[in-house]
Protein backbone atom coordinates (compact mmCIF):
# COMPACT_ATOMS: atom_id res chain seq x y z
CA UNK A 1 0.00 0.00 0.00
CA UNK A 2 0.68 3.76 -0.87
CA UNK A 3 0.34 6.11 1.84
CA UNK A 4 0.81 9.05 0.98
CA UNK A 5 0.58 12.28 3.51
CA UNK A 6 -0.28 15.51 1.97
CA UNK A 7 2.86 18.41 2.31
CA UNK A 8 0.91 21.21 1.00
CA UNK A 9 0.83 24.46 2.32
CA UNK A 10 -2.38 24.10 4.49
CA UNK A 11 -1.62 20.29 5.62
CA UNK A 12 1.87 21.60 6.35
CA UNK A 13 0.64 24.16 8.70
CA UNK A 14 -1.27 21.77 10.37
CA UNK A 15 1.62 19.72 11.37
CA UNK A 16 2.13 16.60 8.01
CA UNK A 17 5.92 16.39 9.72
CA UNK A 18 4.70 15.28 13.14
CA UNK A 19 2.56 12.70 10.97
CA UNK A 20 5.04 11.31 9.07
CA UNK A 21 7.08 11.13 11.97
CA UNK A 22 4.43 8.94 14.11
CA UNK A 23 3.44 6.96 10.91
CA UNK A 24 7.56 6.03 10.32
CA UNK A 25 7.28 5.05 13.88
CA UNK A 26 3.63 3.12 13.67
CA UNK A 27 4.60 1.33 10.72
CA UNK A 28 7.83 -0.04 12.48
CA UNK A 29 6.35 -0.75 15.29
CA UNK A 30 3.31 -3.01 13.73
CA UNK A 31 5.76 -4.50 11.70
CA UNK A 32 4.13 -3.68 8.00
CA UNK A 33 7.32 -1.84 6.93
CA UNK A 34 7.19 -4.38 3.44
CA UNK A 35 3.40 -3.81 3.04
CA UNK A 36 3.08 0.17 2.97
CA UNK A 37 5.39 2.38 1.61
CA UNK A 38 5.19 6.06 2.79
CA UNK A 39 5.35 8.94 1.11
CA UNK A 40 5.07 12.38 1.02
CA UNK A 41 2.66 14.38 -2.07
CA UNK A 42 1.71 18.35 -2.63
CA UNK A 43 -2.56 19.16 -2.29
CA UNK A 44 -4.55 16.16 -1.90
CA UNK A 45 -7.56 19.02 -2.62
CA UNK A 46 -9.01 18.20 0.57
CA UNK A 47 -7.71 21.50 2.47
CA UNK A 48 -9.79 21.58 5.24
CA UNK A 49 -9.74 18.25 6.46
CA UNK A 50 -6.42 18.66 6.85
CA UNK A 51 -3.78 16.94 7.45
CA UNK A 52 -5.26 14.67 4.66
CA UNK A 53 -3.86 11.30 3.81
CA UNK A 54 -4.44 8.61 1.02
CA UNK A 55 -4.30 4.82 1.44
CA UNK A 56 -4.09 3.94 -1.93
CA UNK A 57 -7.23 5.43 -3.29
CA UNK A 58 -8.96 5.66 0.40
CA UNK A 59 -8.60 9.61 2.04
CA UNK A 60 -8.06 9.79 5.64
CA UNK A 61 -8.90 12.81 6.96
CA UNK A 62 -7.93 15.49 9.84
CA UNK A 63 -5.15 13.48 11.00
CA UNK A 64 -2.75 14.90 13.03
CA UNK A 65 0.43 13.78 15.72
CA UNK A 66 -1.93 13.26 18.40
CA UNK A 67 -4.18 11.12 16.91
CA UNK A 68 -1.88 9.58 14.17
CA UNK A 69 -1.88 6.10 16.14
CA UNK A 70 -5.92 5.44 16.48
CA UNK A 71 -5.78 6.38 12.44
CA UNK A 72 -3.53 4.11 11.65
CA UNK A 73 -4.56 1.24 13.92
CA UNK A 74 -8.63 1.84 13.50
CA UNK A 75 -8.49 3.13 9.48
CA UNK A 76 -5.26 2.24 7.98
CA UNK A 77 -4.28 -0.92 8.97
CA UNK A 78 -7.69 -2.53 8.33
CA UNK A 79 -6.91 -1.84 4.45
CA UNK A 80 -4.17 -3.96 4.59
CA UNK A 81 -6.98 -6.79 4.75
CA UNK B 1 -6.07 53.68 -13.32
CA UNK B 2 -6.89 53.59 -9.52
CA UNK B 3 -3.90 51.64 -7.99
CA UNK B 4 -0.71 51.96 -9.43
CA UNK B 5 0.90 48.90 -10.60
CA UNK B 6 4.27 49.62 -11.80
CA UNK B 7 7.06 52.26 -11.41
CA UNK B 8 7.55 53.53 -14.57
CA UNK B 9 5.49 53.68 -17.78
CA UNK B 10 6.99 51.83 -19.84
CA UNK B 11 6.57 48.68 -17.54
CA UNK B 12 3.22 49.86 -17.78
CA UNK B 13 2.99 49.40 -21.73
CA UNK B 14 4.71 46.07 -22.08
CA UNK B 15 2.47 44.91 -19.33
CA UNK B 16 -0.44 46.58 -21.73
CA UNK B 17 0.98 44.44 -24.94
CA UNK B 18 1.07 41.24 -23.03
CA UNK B 19 -2.71 41.19 -21.20
CA UNK B 20 -3.94 42.39 -24.72
CA UNK B 21 -1.99 39.73 -26.13
CA UNK B 22 -3.62 37.01 -23.54
CA UNK B 23 -7.07 37.88 -23.98
CA UNK B 24 -6.60 37.61 -27.99
CA UNK B 25 -5.22 34.19 -27.01
CA UNK B 26 -8.36 33.39 -24.85
CA UNK B 27 -10.66 34.50 -28.18
CA UNK B 28 -8.39 32.63 -30.89
CA UNK B 29 -5.21 34.15 -31.71
CA UNK B 30 -4.28 35.14 -35.49
CA UNK B 31 -2.30 37.56 -37.24
CA UNK B 32 -5.29 40.57 -37.04
CA UNK B 33 -3.30 41.32 -33.53
CA UNK B 34 -0.12 42.60 -34.88
CA UNK B 35 -3.10 45.34 -36.22
CA UNK B 36 -5.46 45.63 -33.33
CA UNK B 37 -3.47 45.34 -30.42
CA UNK B 38 -1.07 48.45 -31.24
CA UNK B 39 -4.18 50.73 -31.97
CA UNK B 40 -6.54 49.46 -29.16
CA UNK B 41 -3.49 50.89 -26.85
CA UNK B 42 -2.58 53.61 -28.80
CA UNK B 43 -5.69 55.04 -30.38
CA UNK B 44 -4.75 58.34 -31.12
CA UNK B 45 -5.20 60.46 -33.29
CA UNK B 46 -2.88 62.71 -31.02
CA UNK B 47 0.67 60.86 -30.20
CA UNK B 48 1.44 60.65 -26.66
CA UNK B 49 4.51 59.33 -26.33
CA UNK B 50 6.74 59.69 -29.97
CA UNK B 51 6.64 61.94 -32.99
CA UNK B 52 3.22 59.92 -34.07
CA UNK B 53 1.07 57.63 -33.17
CA UNK B 54 2.37 55.46 -36.30
CA UNK B 55 5.89 55.40 -34.45
CA UNK B 56 4.16 54.10 -31.23
CA UNK B 57 2.26 51.46 -33.08
CA UNK B 58 5.22 50.50 -34.68
CA UNK B 59 7.21 50.31 -31.62
CA UNK B 60 3.95 48.61 -30.13
CA UNK B 61 4.15 45.73 -33.22
CA UNK B 62 7.72 45.22 -31.78
CA UNK B 63 6.70 44.81 -28.37
CA UNK B 64 4.01 42.68 -29.08
CA UNK B 65 6.59 40.14 -31.09
CA UNK B 66 8.49 40.14 -27.99
CA UNK B 67 5.72 39.24 -25.83
CA UNK B 68 5.48 36.14 -28.25
CA UNK B 69 9.18 34.91 -27.86
CA UNK B 70 10.72 37.51 -29.30
CA UNK B 71 13.78 36.44 -32.13
CA UNK B 72 14.38 32.65 -32.01
CA UNK B 73 17.85 33.06 -33.50
CA UNK B 74 18.53 35.61 -30.55
CA UNK B 75 19.35 33.43 -27.35
CA UNK B 76 19.48 36.20 -25.68
CA UNK B 77 16.40 36.92 -23.55
CA UNK B 78 16.61 40.29 -23.85
CA UNK B 79 16.39 42.35 -27.10
CA UNK B 80 16.75 45.93 -28.13
CA UNK B 81 13.51 47.19 -30.42
CA UNK B 82 15.95 49.38 -33.08
CA UNK B 83 12.70 51.47 -33.22
CA UNK B 84 12.37 52.24 -30.23
CA UNK B 85 16.00 53.36 -29.29
CA UNK B 86 15.73 56.97 -28.60
CA UNK B 87 19.62 57.39 -29.54
CA UNK B 88 20.71 59.08 -26.83
CA UNK B 89 23.27 61.52 -26.90
CA UNK B 90 26.50 59.97 -26.41
CA UNK B 91 28.87 62.42 -25.91
CA UNK B 92 30.89 61.46 -22.39
CA UNK B 93 32.65 64.35 -20.94
CA UNK B 94 30.12 67.78 -21.35
CA UNK B 95 31.52 71.18 -19.66
CA UNK B 96 28.64 73.37 -18.95
CA UNK B 97 27.90 76.95 -18.68
CA UNK B 98 28.40 76.59 -14.83
CA UNK B 99 32.40 76.85 -15.57
CA UNK B 100 33.18 79.87 -14.17
CA UNK B 101 36.82 79.87 -15.46
CA UNK B 102 38.17 79.61 -12.51
CA UNK B 103 42.26 79.89 -12.12
CA UNK B 104 43.10 76.94 -10.03
CA UNK B 105 42.14 74.41 -13.01
CA UNK B 106 41.70 71.70 -10.25
CA UNK B 107 39.86 69.71 -13.56
CA UNK B 108 42.93 70.25 -15.26
CA UNK B 109 45.10 69.24 -12.33
CA UNK B 110 43.65 66.07 -11.54
CA UNK B 111 43.38 64.91 -15.46
CA UNK B 112 45.60 61.69 -15.77
CA UNK B 113 45.80 62.34 -19.37
CA UNK B 114 46.29 65.64 -19.93
CA UNK B 115 43.22 66.16 -21.55
CA UNK B 116 42.19 69.17 -20.28
CA UNK B 117 43.26 72.47 -21.14
CA UNK B 118 41.60 76.17 -20.38
CA UNK B 119 41.02 78.58 -23.48
CA UNK B 120 39.48 81.54 -23.39
CA UNK B 121 39.16 81.61 -19.65
CA UNK B 122 36.86 78.16 -20.12
CA UNK B 123 37.56 74.31 -19.38
CA UNK B 124 37.78 72.04 -22.77
CA UNK B 125 38.44 68.96 -22.88
CA UNK B 126 40.08 66.65 -25.88
CA UNK B 127 37.91 64.15 -26.77
CA UNK B 128 40.28 62.61 -28.24
CA UNK B 129 42.50 62.25 -24.79
CA UNK B 130 39.78 61.65 -22.59
CA UNK B 131 38.95 58.47 -20.84
CA UNK B 132 35.49 59.12 -19.30
CA UNK B 133 37.10 58.41 -15.77
CA UNK B 134 35.04 61.27 -14.19
CA UNK B 135 37.78 62.57 -12.08
CA UNK B 136 37.30 66.23 -13.41
CA UNK B 137 33.64 65.79 -12.33
CA UNK B 138 34.57 65.37 -8.96
CA UNK B 139 37.44 68.04 -8.74
CA UNK B 140 35.16 71.08 -10.10
CA UNK B 141 34.33 72.88 -7.43
CA UNK B 142 31.25 74.26 -9.26
CA UNK B 143 29.97 70.96 -10.37
CA UNK B 144 30.12 72.21 -13.75
CA UNK B 145 31.66 68.85 -15.80
CA UNK B 146 29.21 66.51 -16.32
CA UNK B 147 30.11 62.64 -17.66
CA UNK B 148 27.15 61.78 -19.53
CA UNK B 149 26.23 57.78 -20.64
CA UNK B 150 23.86 56.15 -21.98
CA UNK B 151 21.61 54.54 -19.00
CA UNK B 152 21.27 51.13 -20.86
CA UNK B 153 25.17 51.56 -20.86
CA UNK B 154 25.48 52.91 -17.49
CA UNK B 155 23.03 50.17 -15.96
CA UNK B 156 24.99 47.07 -17.76
CA UNK B 157 27.44 46.36 -15.16
CA UNK B 158 28.59 43.50 -17.36
CA UNK B 159 29.85 45.85 -19.75
CA UNK B 160 27.60 43.98 -22.75
CA UNK B 161 26.26 47.40 -24.36
CA UNK B 162 27.88 49.36 -27.26
CA UNK B 163 26.39 51.74 -29.85
CA UNK B 164 27.02 51.17 -33.53
CA UNK B 165 27.09 53.21 -36.41
CA UNK B 166 23.61 54.19 -36.23
CA UNK B 167 23.91 55.15 -32.61
CA UNK B 168 21.62 52.47 -31.50
CA UNK B 169 22.47 50.50 -28.53
CA UNK B 170 23.75 46.88 -29.22
CA UNK B 171 23.79 44.13 -26.98
CA UNK B 172 27.25 41.62 -27.19
CA UNK B 173 25.62 38.81 -26.54
CA UNK B 174 29.36 37.02 -25.48
CA UNK B 175 29.32 39.42 -22.60
CA UNK B 176 25.83 39.96 -21.64
CA UNK B 177 24.30 37.75 -18.89
CA UNK B 178 21.33 38.67 -18.99
CA UNK B 179 20.22 40.24 -15.54
CA UNK B 180 17.56 42.68 -17.42
CA UNK B 181 19.37 46.02 -15.67
CA UNK B 182 19.16 48.02 -19.21
CA UNK B 183 15.34 46.79 -19.80
CA UNK B 184 14.55 48.29 -15.91
CA UNK B 185 16.63 51.22 -16.60
CA UNK B 186 16.16 52.36 -20.18
CA UNK B 187 14.06 54.94 -19.93
CA UNK B 188 12.38 54.57 -23.63
CA UNK B 189 11.79 50.69 -22.99
CA UNK B 190 13.95 50.02 -25.80
CA UNK B 191 15.44 47.14 -24.32
CA UNK B 192 12.83 44.55 -23.57
CA UNK B 193 12.57 41.04 -22.03
CA UNK B 194 11.33 38.17 -23.95
CA UNK B 195 8.11 36.81 -22.93
CA UNK B 196 7.14 32.80 -22.75
CA UNK B 197 3.32 33.68 -21.74
CA UNK B 198 2.27 31.76 -24.98
CA UNK B 199 3.81 28.40 -23.71
CA UNK B 200 2.37 28.48 -20.45
CA UNK B 201 -1.42 29.44 -21.73
CA UNK B 202 -0.80 26.22 -23.88
CA UNK B 203 0.80 24.35 -20.92
CA UNK B 204 -2.20 25.37 -19.07
CA UNK B 205 -4.74 24.60 -21.79
CA UNK B 206 -3.42 21.34 -22.47
CA UNK B 207 -3.58 20.39 -19.37
CA UNK B 208 -7.20 20.08 -19.42
CA UNK B 209 -8.14 21.42 -15.97
CA UNK B 210 -5.10 19.61 -14.90
CA UNK B 211 -6.58 16.02 -15.50
CA UNK B 212 -3.79 14.74 -18.49
CA UNK B 213 -0.73 16.14 -16.25
CA UNK B 214 -0.89 19.05 -12.80
CA UNK B 215 0.69 22.33 -13.84
CA UNK B 216 2.70 23.87 -10.31
CA UNK B 217 2.94 27.23 -10.56
CA UNK B 218 6.65 28.04 -8.03
CA UNK B 219 6.58 31.57 -6.77
CA UNK B 220 9.94 33.39 -5.78
CA UNK B 221 10.07 34.46 -2.44
CA UNK B 222 10.87 38.29 -3.89
CA UNK B 223 6.67 38.05 -4.15
CA UNK B 224 6.13 39.47 -0.85
CA UNK B 225 6.84 42.66 -1.61
CA UNK B 226 4.92 42.57 -4.94
CA UNK B 227 1.12 42.92 -5.32
CA UNK B 228 0.91 45.23 -2.38
CA UNK B 229 -2.54 45.99 -3.23
CA UNK B 230 -3.63 42.46 -1.63
CA UNK B 231 -2.29 39.61 0.10
CA UNK B 232 0.64 37.24 -1.51
CA UNK B 233 -2.82 34.55 -0.07
CA UNK B 234 -5.03 36.25 -2.39
CA UNK B 235 -2.55 36.28 -5.16
CA UNK B 236 -2.24 32.75 -4.83
CA UNK B 237 -6.09 32.18 -4.82
CA UNK B 238 -5.60 34.28 -8.08
CA UNK B 239 -3.30 31.97 -9.32
CA UNK B 240 -4.97 29.01 -9.17
CA UNK B 241 -7.91 30.82 -11.05
CA UNK B 242 -5.87 30.96 -14.17
CA UNK B 243 -5.46 27.60 -14.04
CA UNK B 244 -2.58 26.76 -12.18
CA UNK B 245 -3.33 23.30 -10.03
CA UNK B 246 -0.66 24.15 -7.57
CA UNK B 247 1.34 26.69 -6.20
CA UNK B 248 4.16 26.39 -4.06
CA UNK B 249 7.15 28.19 -2.58
CA UNK B 250 10.62 28.08 -4.63
CA UNK B 251 11.94 28.52 -1.05
CA UNK B 252 11.22 25.46 -0.55
CA UNK B 253 14.23 24.29 -2.87
CA UNK B 254 16.13 27.16 -1.73
CA UNK B 255 16.00 25.22 1.26
CA UNK B 256 17.38 22.42 -0.37
CA UNK B 257 20.14 24.13 -2.20
CA UNK B 258 21.15 25.70 1.21
CA UNK B 259 21.74 22.48 2.49
CA UNK B 260 23.51 20.92 0.12
CA UNK B 261 26.00 24.30 -0.66
CA UNK B 262 26.83 24.03 3.02
CA UNK B 263 28.01 20.65 2.65
CA UNK B 264 29.86 21.42 -0.77
CA UNK B 265 31.56 24.19 1.13
CA UNK B 266 32.81 22.07 3.60
CA UNK B 267 34.30 19.92 1.04
CA UNK B 268 35.45 22.22 -1.53
CA UNK B 269 36.64 24.90 1.40
CA UNK B 270 36.32 27.75 -1.38
CA UNK B 271 32.69 28.05 -2.71
CA UNK B 272 30.63 30.86 -4.94
CA UNK B 273 27.19 30.21 -5.18
CA UNK B 274 24.79 29.01 -8.08
CA UNK B 275 21.58 30.87 -7.32
CA UNK B 276 21.86 33.63 -9.57
CA UNK B 277 22.09 32.36 -12.80
CA UNK B 278 23.34 36.50 -13.76
CA UNK B 279 26.29 35.89 -11.65
CA UNK B 280 26.94 32.30 -12.87
CA UNK B 281 27.67 33.66 -16.35
CA UNK B 282 29.42 36.49 -15.19
CA UNK B 283 31.87 34.45 -13.09
CA UNK B 284 32.00 32.42 -16.32
CA UNK B 285 32.82 34.64 -18.58
CA UNK B 286 35.11 37.75 -16.56
CA UNK B 287 36.99 35.05 -14.36
CA UNK B 288 36.95 31.96 -15.70
CA UNK B 289 40.16 31.12 -13.86
CA UNK B 290 37.42 31.16 -10.49
CA UNK B 291 34.76 29.05 -12.31
CA UNK B 292 35.62 26.07 -11.00
CA UNK B 293 34.65 27.39 -7.74
CA UNK B 294 30.89 27.76 -8.45
CA UNK B 295 28.66 25.58 -6.94
CA UNK B 296 27.36 22.61 -8.50
CA UNK B 297 24.72 22.52 -6.63
CA UNK B 298 21.08 23.32 -8.56
CA UNK B 299 19.34 26.61 -8.26
CA UNK B 300 16.61 27.18 -6.01
CA UNK B 301 14.03 27.21 -8.97
CA UNK B 302 15.75 24.10 -10.28
CA UNK B 303 15.57 22.26 -6.92
CA UNK B 304 12.19 23.10 -6.45
CA UNK B 305 11.40 21.59 -9.75
CA UNK B 306 13.17 17.99 -9.77
CA UNK B 307 11.11 18.00 -5.84
CA UNK B 308 8.15 18.42 -7.61
CA UNK B 309 8.33 16.05 -10.58
CA UNK B 310 10.52 13.20 -8.25
CA UNK B 311 6.60 13.53 -6.58
CA UNK B 312 4.90 14.19 -9.28
CA UNK B 313 6.64 12.65 -12.53
CA UNK B 314 4.09 14.14 -15.30
CA UNK B 315 4.11 17.39 -13.73
CA UNK B 316 4.83 20.43 -15.74
CA UNK B 317 6.51 23.36 -13.48
CA UNK B 318 6.09 27.55 -14.10
CA UNK B 319 8.52 29.67 -11.84
CA UNK B 320 6.93 32.96 -11.57
CA UNK B 321 9.73 35.12 -10.49
CA UNK B 322 11.65 39.06 -10.67
CA UNK B 323 14.06 38.10 -12.91
CA UNK B 324 14.68 38.01 -16.53
CA UNK B 325 18.01 35.38 -16.13
CA UNK B 326 15.24 32.84 -15.22
CA UNK B 327 14.26 32.75 -18.28
CA UNK B 328 17.70 31.37 -19.62
CA UNK B 329 17.90 29.44 -16.94
CA UNK B 330 15.36 27.05 -17.34
CA UNK B 331 16.40 26.46 -20.67
CA UNK B 332 20.09 25.32 -19.82
CA UNK B 333 21.04 21.48 -20.27
CA UNK B 334 21.09 21.41 -16.60
CA UNK B 335 17.88 22.56 -15.93
CA UNK B 336 15.50 21.70 -18.69
CA UNK B 337 14.08 18.58 -16.86
CA UNK B 338 13.14 20.33 -13.99
CA UNK B 339 11.51 23.48 -15.17
CA UNK B 340 8.94 23.67 -17.95
CA UNK B 341 8.87 27.98 -18.19
CA UNK B 342 9.15 31.06 -16.64
CA UNK B 343 7.12 33.54 -16.20
CA UNK B 344 7.83 37.53 -14.43
CA UNK B 345 5.75 38.77 -12.08
CA UNK B 346 4.84 41.64 -14.67
CA UNK B 347 3.67 39.47 -16.88
CA UNK B 348 1.46 37.44 -13.99
CA UNK B 349 0.03 40.83 -13.22
CA UNK B 350 -0.97 40.81 -16.87
CA UNK B 351 -2.28 37.57 -16.94
CA UNK B 352 -4.52 37.76 -13.89
CA UNK B 353 -5.76 41.69 -15.47
CA UNK B 354 -6.56 39.63 -18.87
CA UNK B 355 -8.71 37.42 -17.04
CA UNK B 356 -10.08 40.08 -15.44
CA UNK B 357 -9.50 38.61 -11.72
CA UNK B 358 -8.84 41.49 -9.20
CA UNK B 359 -6.92 39.22 -6.21
CA UNK B 360 -7.77 41.62 -3.79
CA UNK B 361 -11.78 40.39 -3.38
CA UNK B 362 -10.21 36.24 -3.19
CA UNK B 363 -10.21 34.38 -0.22
CA UNK B 364 -6.72 33.33 0.86
CA UNK B 365 -4.78 30.31 0.04
CA UNK B 366 -2.38 29.81 2.16
CA UNK B 367 1.37 29.20 0.86
CA UNK B 368 3.92 27.84 3.87
CA UNK B 369 6.18 25.00 3.05
CA UNK B 370 9.75 26.33 3.41
CA UNK B 371 11.71 27.51 5.88
CA UNK B 372 13.07 31.09 7.54
CA UNK B 373 15.96 30.88 5.58
CA UNK B 374 14.69 29.48 2.31
CA UNK B 375 12.83 32.93 2.09
CA UNK B 376 14.77 34.84 2.76
CA UNK B 377 17.24 34.00 -0.40
CA UNK B 378 15.27 36.76 -1.90
CA UNK B 379 17.27 39.25 -0.57
CA UNK B 380 21.00 39.75 -0.76
CA UNK B 381 22.53 37.95 2.76
CA UNK B 382 19.84 35.49 3.13
CA UNK B 383 22.34 32.67 1.65
CA UNK B 384 24.99 34.11 3.89
CA UNK B 385 23.11 33.92 6.95
CA UNK B 386 21.47 30.25 6.15
CA UNK B 387 25.52 29.09 5.55
CA UNK B 388 26.72 30.39 8.87
CA UNK B 389 23.90 28.64 11.13
CA UNK B 390 24.31 25.70 8.85
CA UNK B 391 28.57 25.63 9.34
CA UNK B 392 27.70 26.18 12.77
CA UNK B 393 25.78 23.55 13.41
CA UNK B 394 27.81 21.10 11.52
CA UNK B 395 30.99 22.12 12.87
CA UNK B 396 32.69 24.00 10.16
CA UNK B 397 34.21 27.53 9.61
CA UNK B 398 32.60 29.93 7.32
CA UNK B 399 33.61 32.78 6.11
CA UNK B 400 30.77 34.26 3.82
CA UNK B 401 30.67 37.97 1.80
CA UNK B 402 27.47 39.13 0.49
CA UNK B 403 28.04 40.28 -2.99
CA UNK B 404 25.06 42.77 -3.86
CA UNK B 405 25.09 44.06 -7.45
CA UNK B 406 27.65 43.00 -9.90
CA UNK B 407 30.44 45.78 -9.42
CA UNK B 408 30.50 44.24 -5.86
CA UNK B 409 30.76 40.70 -7.18
CA UNK B 410 33.93 42.18 -9.49
CA UNK B 411 35.40 43.75 -6.26
CA UNK B 412 35.89 40.80 -4.30
CA UNK B 413 36.56 38.17 -7.35
CA UNK B 414 39.23 39.88 -8.45
CA UNK B 415 40.72 39.71 -4.88
CA UNK B 416 39.75 35.94 -4.69
CA UNK B 417 41.72 35.25 -8.33
CA UNK B 418 44.47 37.33 -6.49
CA UNK B 419 44.79 35.06 -3.72
CA UNK B 420 43.75 37.97 -1.28
CA UNK B 421 40.19 37.51 -0.24
CA UNK B 422 39.63 36.38 3.30
CA UNK B 423 36.38 35.09 2.67
CA UNK B 424 35.71 30.86 1.82
CA UNK B 425 31.93 31.57 0.60
CA UNK B 426 30.82 34.16 -1.80
CA UNK B 427 27.04 34.91 -2.15
CA UNK B 428 26.96 36.77 -5.30
CA UNK B 429 23.65 38.37 -7.16
CA UNK B 430 23.45 40.36 -9.80
CA UNK B 431 20.42 43.02 -8.64
CA UNK B 432 21.63 45.49 -6.07
CA UNK B 433 20.07 43.85 -2.75
CA UNK B 434 19.18 40.75 -4.44
CA UNK B 435 16.33 39.18 -5.94
CA UNK B 436 14.11 41.67 -4.32
CA UNK B 437 14.89 43.89 -6.55
CA UNK B 438 14.89 42.00 -9.79
CA UNK B 439 14.58 43.90 -12.84
CA UNK B 440 10.93 42.01 -13.61
CA UNK B 441 9.58 43.26 -10.30
CA UNK B 442 6.24 44.92 -10.44
CA UNK B 443 8.01 47.82 -8.46
CA UNK B 444 11.23 48.81 -5.96
CA UNK B 445 11.77 49.82 -3.15
CA UNK B 446 13.43 49.95 -0.01
CA UNK B 447 10.13 48.66 1.99
CA UNK B 448 11.15 45.45 0.11
CA UNK B 449 13.44 44.29 2.30
CA UNK B 450 11.89 44.66 5.38
CA UNK B 451 9.07 42.77 3.19
CA UNK B 452 11.19 39.65 2.92
CA UNK B 453 12.12 39.87 6.52
CA UNK B 454 9.09 40.15 7.82
CA UNK B 455 8.02 37.18 5.45
CA UNK B 456 10.70 34.93 6.27
CA UNK B 457 9.85 35.35 10.45
CA UNK B 458 6.30 34.18 9.37
CA UNK B 459 7.50 30.41 8.12
CA UNK B 460 6.42 28.16 10.36
CA UNK B 461 9.41 26.32 9.82
CA UNK B 462 13.04 27.67 11.41
CA UNK B 463 15.30 25.31 10.04
CA UNK B 464 15.57 23.54 6.66
CA UNK B 465 15.62 20.12 8.19
CA UNK B 466 11.98 19.12 7.46
CA UNK B 467 12.61 20.40 3.53
CA UNK B 468 15.17 18.39 3.19
CA UNK B 469 13.40 15.37 4.89
CA UNK B 470 10.85 15.67 2.50
CA UNK B 471 13.08 15.53 -0.59
CA UNK B 472 15.11 12.60 0.97
CA UNK B 473 11.64 10.75 0.68
CA UNK B 474 10.64 12.43 -2.84
CA UNK B 475 13.91 10.51 -4.07
CA UNK B 476 13.50 7.73 -2.45
CA UNK B 477 9.89 7.33 -3.91
CA UNK B 478 11.04 7.98 -7.26
CA UNK B 479 13.84 5.32 -7.23
CA UNK B 480 11.73 2.61 -5.92
CA UNK B 481 8.80 3.85 -8.35
CA UNK B 482 11.74 3.33 -11.42
CA UNK B 483 12.92 0.01 -10.01
CA UNK B 484 9.22 -1.72 -9.94
CA UNK B 485 8.48 0.21 -13.61
CA UNK B 486 11.40 -1.60 -14.73
CA UNK B 487 11.12 -4.59 -13.07
CA UNK B 488 8.04 -6.47 -13.16
CA UNK B 489 5.52 -3.73 -14.56
CA UNK B 490 3.08 -3.74 -11.46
Amino acid sequence: MVLSVCVGSSCHLKGSYDVIESFKKLIEKHGVADKIELRACFCLGRCSDGVAVKADKEYILNVNGSNAEQKFVDEILPLLG
Amino acid sequence: MEKRLFDTAVQQLKYEVIKELIRAYDKGLDNSIFHDIPIKIMPGPQASLRCCVYKERAILQERLKLAMGGNIDNPNVVEVIDIACDECPVDGLFVTPACRGCISHRCAEVCPKGAISIKDKRCVVDKEKCIECGKCTQACPYNAIILQKRPCVLSCKANAIKVNADKKAVIDNSKCVGCGACVYQCPFGAIQDKSYILDVLEMIKNSENNTKYKVYAIIAPSIVAQFNYARIEQVITGMKLLGFDQVLETALGADLTLNEEADELKEHGVLTTSCCPSFVKYVQINFPDLAKHISSTPSPMAMAGRLIKAMDPTAKVVFVGPCSSKKFEFKLETVKDYVDCVLSFEELQAFLDARDIDVSTLDDTYLDNASYYGRIFARSGGITEGVTALAEERGFEARPVAMSGLDECRKQLALLKAKRSPFNFFEGMACDGGCVNGALCLHHAPKSLTDVNKYGDMAKEKKVDNSVKLYKMALRAKAAAEQSDGGQND
